[in-house]
């Protein structure tokens, strides 16, 4: 039941999209999420499926594993058509229980729900191609000329890397209690909402615990080997710029240009 | 009340690149009042077997009986199954949550919906049996104690469900020598008075030799042995090819009878100790 959860999941390979370089798909990521909002008609979705086809197609990530992202944030998208579609006004055409939907509602319905699906698509596809480690390596390379204004890009970066890296460690761990509580016949499945909060405390004390206990000996483990900040680390793995990234950057302005040019 | 298992299969995560079978088509039978030591390399499936046992994991095919009854059908509560099954699972003291002892091992009782007197009657009686002393433990938050009487403290927790059939997965791991017998013998002991199945994982070959009655050899997914542990420990070749070995006696006596001493398998310190002074004597 927790392990189906797949946001943030990394899925290993050895394509164009998964080799290039952090950074870049990173700002690719922004500057394609920031595209979304100056789509201004329907014809420029073209441009905009064309790009994501391009970017999956590369990436050889399952069409299943995309549409299971989109499954939990599913209400959202379902409110949001629907609340465009009843709310905005125009030209009547369907009433029911005193609301109306309008043919402009309806237009702009579509057009918010496509934006919704695109904006989560693309950011999944950051995190399925990425692996965590490359992904806090690029987000602290590029947070670093903020380093100047006092953000603490690496210290930043190094949460990130350690909270990723903790969560199927939590999950496990959530898994072994939840099952030793079972086991003295704890029930966390039925009842109303209360009896069911209350039956979270089993859990939830035992994992904050450990949790807290995990991060003692990490804190530690990470002294014992002198650990200090960021400051002169050098890396294993060298960010480099190379020809595919520059082609990827050619790439998303081309689009860039012809989803403005359109509107 | 005999355990019973019956082609039992689990596979984890199927239909997925990470379809991994951990259980492969066992069956076996668990007769009332034994003792069982289950043995195996890590990842040989023990702790997914032990977890079918008390219906905490669904069989992916196969079947599952306590007391004649099948996990799973829809006339079983599984309430009572894990009453009548304890699970005791590996590093317990990571479950304690309760703000005292006394009520931390009544968690278990509570959730049956017993009355308070017999709530109070169980956890007076659990909390003695692992080897501590009520009066002085009960009202204390179990995260002050050590280690050891923490481990104590969520054995109890099991033990006052009053199971028939009772699941160890490496109780003694992590504790020291001293700490390690007391506790094993406290559940010798436990077998012995309340006539309780148990079902021991370990990976000590000594302490499976001096304890249990029966041995349950699991390798990749499969029963490699389910024998006593005097014929189990026979196969000295065998169990050493799937990562596990004997008793450290056996491996004495026998490089001993290579080097030419005429001397009996030995499986414990006692035997061992019986055999070499018999061979003094001559």
């Amino acid at each position: 039941m927790i392990k189906d959860i797949t946001i943030g999941q990394y899925i290993p390979g050895d394509t164009a999209v998964h080799n290039l370089d952090p950074r870049i798909k990173i700002i690719i990521t922004f500057v394609f999420i920031t595209l979304l909002f100056l789509v201004g008609n329907y014809f420029s979705y073209l441009y905009i499926i064309a790009f994501m086809g391009l970017a999956i197609g590369l990436s050889k990530i399952s069409l299943k594993f995309i549409a299971k992202g989109l499954k939990p944030l599913i209400v959202i998208i379902v409110l949001t058509v629907i609340l465009n579609a009843f709310m905005t006004q125009g030209e009547v055409i369907y009433r029911i229980w005193g609301l109306s939907i309008t043919k402009e509602g309806l237009y702009q319905a579509g057009f918010m729900g496509l934006r919704l699906i695109f904006l989560i698509t693309g950011a999944s596809l950051l995190t399925l191609t990425t692996s965590p480690i490359a992904l806090t390596d690029g987000i602290e390379k590029l947070l670093n000329p903020l380093k100047r204004i006092g953000v603490p890009a690496h210290e930043l970066a190094m949460m990130m890397t350690i909270a990723l890296r903790f969560i199927p460690t939590l999950l496990e761990e959530t898994d072994k209690i939840m099952k030793a509580q079972m086991a003295r016949g704890a029930d966390f499945e039925t009842g109303n909402l209360i009896n069911r909060a209350r039956a979270m405390v089993p859990l939830l004390v035992p994992l904050f615990i450990s949790a807290f206990r995990r991060a003692d000996e990490l804190a530690l483990a990470m002294e014992a080997r002198c650990y200090r900040g960021g400051e002169k680390r050098t890396r294993m793995k060298q960010l480099k710029l190379e020809f595919r990234d520059y082609s990827a950057m050619m790439i998303i302005a081309v689009f860039c240009f012809l989803v403005i040019w359109s509107r | 009340m005999p355990v019973k298992v019956e082609n039992l299969t689990h596979i984890y995560m199927k239909d997925s690149v990470f379809e991994h079978v951990a259980i492969d088509n066992i069956s076996f039978e668990i007769q009332d009042g034994e003792f069982i030591g289950l043995i195996g390399h890590t990842g040989s499936g023990k702790s997914t077997l032990i977890q079918h046992l008390n219906g905490l994991l669904k069989p992916s095919s196969g079947k599952v009986f306590i007391d004649g009854e099948e996990l799973g059908s829809k006339e079983v509560q599984m309430k009572k199954i894990r009453q009548k099954v304890g699970l005791v699972f590996q590093y317990p003291e990571y479950q304690l949550f309760e703000e005292t002892v006394y009520k931390d091992v009544a968690f278990g009782p509570r959730n049956l919906g017993l009355s308070e007197d017999e709530v109070d009657a169980r956890v007076r009686k659990a909390i003695e049996l692992v080897g501590l002393d009520f009066d002085s433990v009960s009202n204390v938050s179990p995260f002050e104690l050590s280690g050891g009487q923490k481990r104590r403290v969520a054995i109890a927790g099991v033990l006052a469900m009053e199971p028939k059939v009772l699941i160890l997965d490496e109780p003694a791991a992590g504790l020291d020598p001293k700490g390690r017998d007391d506790i094993l013998r406290g559940f010798k002991r436990l077998h012995e008075t309340q006539k309780i199945t148990v079902v021991l994982v370990s990976h000590s070959m000594e302490d499976i030799a001096n304890l249990v009655d029966k041995v349950l050899v699991m390798n990749k997914g499969k029963i490699a042995y389910f024998d006593t542990p005097r014929n189990v420990f026979g196969e000295a070749e065998t169990l050493e090819k799937i990562g596990l070995g004997v008793p450290q006696m056996t491996y004495l006596v026998r490089e001993l009878r290579k080097k030419g001493y005429p001397i009996a398998d030995c499986i414990n310190i006692d035997e061992a100790k019986n055999e070499l002074l018999k061979l003094f004597k001559r």
